[in-house]
């Protein structure tokens, strides 16, 4: 019973934090006569997933009424490239700069890590322009780009930190063992990161998925991700606003984050206590 | 089998001095191991020879092979390192292999020789384990079996036993002494334990401060050290020093500290040594004894108090003034408070220059 406060806080916080989430899967599940006339906090009278299944694939955005599924799959041809890159080139760039094999090395990672700290708002101009001059913009390829650039710097700190810690006679015994500098990321240290691979990989879905910026920006049309699907949904001014259905919609939207972090939730909780996001 | 040899070989980081001036040559077949306190460069010698690090100086040849500039992996080595540095993600087996795999070998091959290697340090059983699951005993075992499969030319180890508890220490001892005379093959042993170095050596390099202070072999290193370094460093209890004059009794030659006169029968005193030179007389716990009936030359102590430990006895003396250490057996044993007539053995003390420590005698 002395854990009584400490389990109320809990429940408190808890609660907080999944109400929105709560009334959202509520709304979702009600029709709309029963949004417009009763109170947002009210359980569904007559619950439905009419909502669901016509954010899935019915309701209109930018002139075609396929739902968000066209959008989802956009979101899985940006994530997956981008996600294989933007970890490939962080997990062998970190391994590179954990070697420290000259001092300038531990200068170039702190000229990296700045790029951790300036938002991607004010670099994007410049960033329009890179992609230009590269004759990839509004390409698939330009966006893979530009989110493989943006997540670098946090990738890199990431697997940096962790190849740091691992002992130094690993490296010395692959090194007699005639393991060149990628066999040995290859067969030593990156089975080793396993973890902090899930770190990266679910810090990094989740960011990429998330992005609306980047896809606004840079995706061509009808490559847009469904974060900017959306906002038109939601933002629309015009007709009668569908509560139901932008509920339903924005919860399809924010399912695979959810489903990636439960998926790798062991593996990622063993990558936090191995030290990968300790500075 | 390969004889190594080291020219000058010379090491600093900087302003910081590691190595300077090593010149030693590894017999083929030779057991050589490099015995120091920690920081005396040993490893980085080690490490010099292995080709994992760059010598600042000097030259390292494999029988005429110049292979100073050459990758670990191109000079036909193997090492194994008392943290043992097993790929915790691999299983044994591959651990094994790995070496052989990055040579290119066929998977047959590899396999062949993996059980070959695994049969003979009986880890056969243990093939298809990750290193996390193994005892520190088998994973040392599975680390010597990784260098062993290399069938290397020359074979390094650096401090392999260190990690060990003091009876599998023992037993690896023995197997290690055991697989080197069956393999004879060229290695270099690096150890702070003088236990090892005696097992082991066919001949010992004491280092100290970056430099050879002796290499011989482990009964002279013992018997005849070299400075006053080597003196203190090994032999356990140390070696017990005492700083004196040079004298002459009708007898034989002794030894004047400040109004006492200890004598030392059977020391031959030789390269002009002379009457009245101050000398220090470095003396090992064995060779203070308790004097017979019948003796002549013999110097009057103190117990302190004694130190038993098994087969031996350790007793603590006051003799002219200064503690000294005596080995005596359990039967002897005098018990403290005692005053006991002490014979010392001058045919096996080691006289020491003062100012330099090195040996006169």
């Amino acid at each position: 019973m002395r854990r009584l406060p400490l389990y109320l806080m809990l429940s408190i916080a808890a609660l907080m934090v999944l109400f929105p989430l709560l009334v959202m899967l509520s709304t979702s599940l009600k029709p709309l006569d029963e949004i417009n006339h009763g109170s947002l906090f009210a359980l569904p009278q007559d619950p439905t997933l009419a909502a669901w299944t016509k954010a899935w694939g019915g309701a209109c955005i930018s002139g075609t009424c396929r739902g968000l599924s066209v959008w989802f799959a956009n979101s899985f041809a940006i994530v997956l490239p981008a996600l294989f890159c933007s970890l490939a080139l962080g997990a062998l760039t970190g391994y590179a700069l954990s070697l420290r094999t000259a001092r300038w090395v531990d200068m170039l990672f702190a000229a990296l890590l700045i790029g951790l700290f300036i938002p991607p708002q004010v670099t994007l101009y410049p960033m329009i322009v890179l992609v230009r001059e590269m004759g990839l913009f509004g390409t698939l390829g330009g966006l893979v780009f530009a989110h493989t650039v943006w997540g670098l710097a946090f990738v890199t700190l990431l697997f940096r930190n962790f190849f740091l810690s691992v002992p130094r006679d690993l490296l010395k015994a692959a090194r007699i063992d005639g393991a060149g500098f990628l066999a040995t990321f290859w067969h030593v240290m990156l089975p080793l990161s396993l973890p902090v691979c899930a770190v990266a990989l679910v810090l990094q879905f989740t960011y990429i998925w998330n992005d609306f910026i980047l896809g606004l920006t840079f995706a061509g049309p009808g490559q847009q991700p469904v974060t900017v699907a959306l906002n038109v949904l939601a933002g629309s001014q015009f007709g009668q606003q569908e509560y139901n259905v932008n509920m339903a919609a924005t919860m399809i939207a924010a399912l695979p984050t959810i489903l990636v972090y439960l998926l790798s939730g062991r593996l990622f909780v063993r990558g936090i206590a191995a030290g990968a996001v300790k500075g | 089998m390969q004889r190594v040899h080291l020219q000058g070989i010379a090491k600093s980081f900087g302003a910081t001095k590691v190595l300077e001036q090593i010149d030693l040559t590894i017999e083929p077949g030779e057991f050589l191991v490099l015995l120091g306190p920690s920081g005396c460069g040993k490893s980085t010698l080690l490490n010099i020879v292995a080709g994992l690090e760059q010598p600042t100086g000097g030259r390292i040849h494999f029988g005429d092979r110049d292979v100073t500039d050459l990758e670990p992996d191109q000079r036909d080595i193997a090492m194994v390192f008392q943290s043992y540095a097993l790929y915790p993600t691999m299983s044994v087996r591959r651990n094994m292999g790995f070496a052989l795999k990055m040579q290119g070998l066929s998977t047959a091959e590899i396999a062949a020789k993996v059980a070959d290697v695994a049969k003979l340090l009986q880890i056969e059983h243990l093939l298809d384990r990750k290193p996390a699951q193994l005892s520190g005993g088998q994973q040392q075992r599975v680390a010597i079996g990784r260098a062993l499969v290399r069938e290397p030319q020359v074979f390094l180890l650096d401090e392999p036993l260190s990690n060990l508890d003091a009876k599998l220490r023992a037993d690896m001892r023995v197997e290690l002494k055991r697989l080197h005379e069956r393999g004879r093959r060229t290695t270099l042993y690096v150890t702070h334990d003088q236990v090892e170095a005696m097992t082991f050596a066919s001949r010992i390099v004491v280092m100290d401060k970056g430099r050879v202070q002796q290499c011989d072999r482990p009964e002279v290193v013992y018997a005849k050290p070299a400075n006053r370094f080597v003196a203190g460093f090994v032999g356990a209890p140390t070696m017990n020093f005492l700083e004196g004059e040079l004298a002459l009794l009708s007898d034989g030659p002794a030894l004047r500290l400040k109004e006492n006169l200890l004598p030392l029968p059977g020391l031959w005193a030789s390269r002009g040594l002379q009457v009245g030179q101050k000398v220090v007389l470095g003396l090992r716990p064995e060779h203070i004894g308790l004097a017979a009936a019948d003796d002549v030359g013999t110097c009057p102590g103190h117990v302190v108090m004694t130190e038993p430990t098994g087969p031996d006895l350790y007793v603590r003396i006051r003799l002219a003034g200064q503690e000294v250490t005596s080995r005596m057996s359990p039967g002897q044993a005098p018990s403290p408070g005692q005053k006991v007539a002490l014979e010392l053995d001058g045919k096996a003390a080691s006289l020491f220059d003062v100012a330099d420590g090195q040996r006169l005698n």
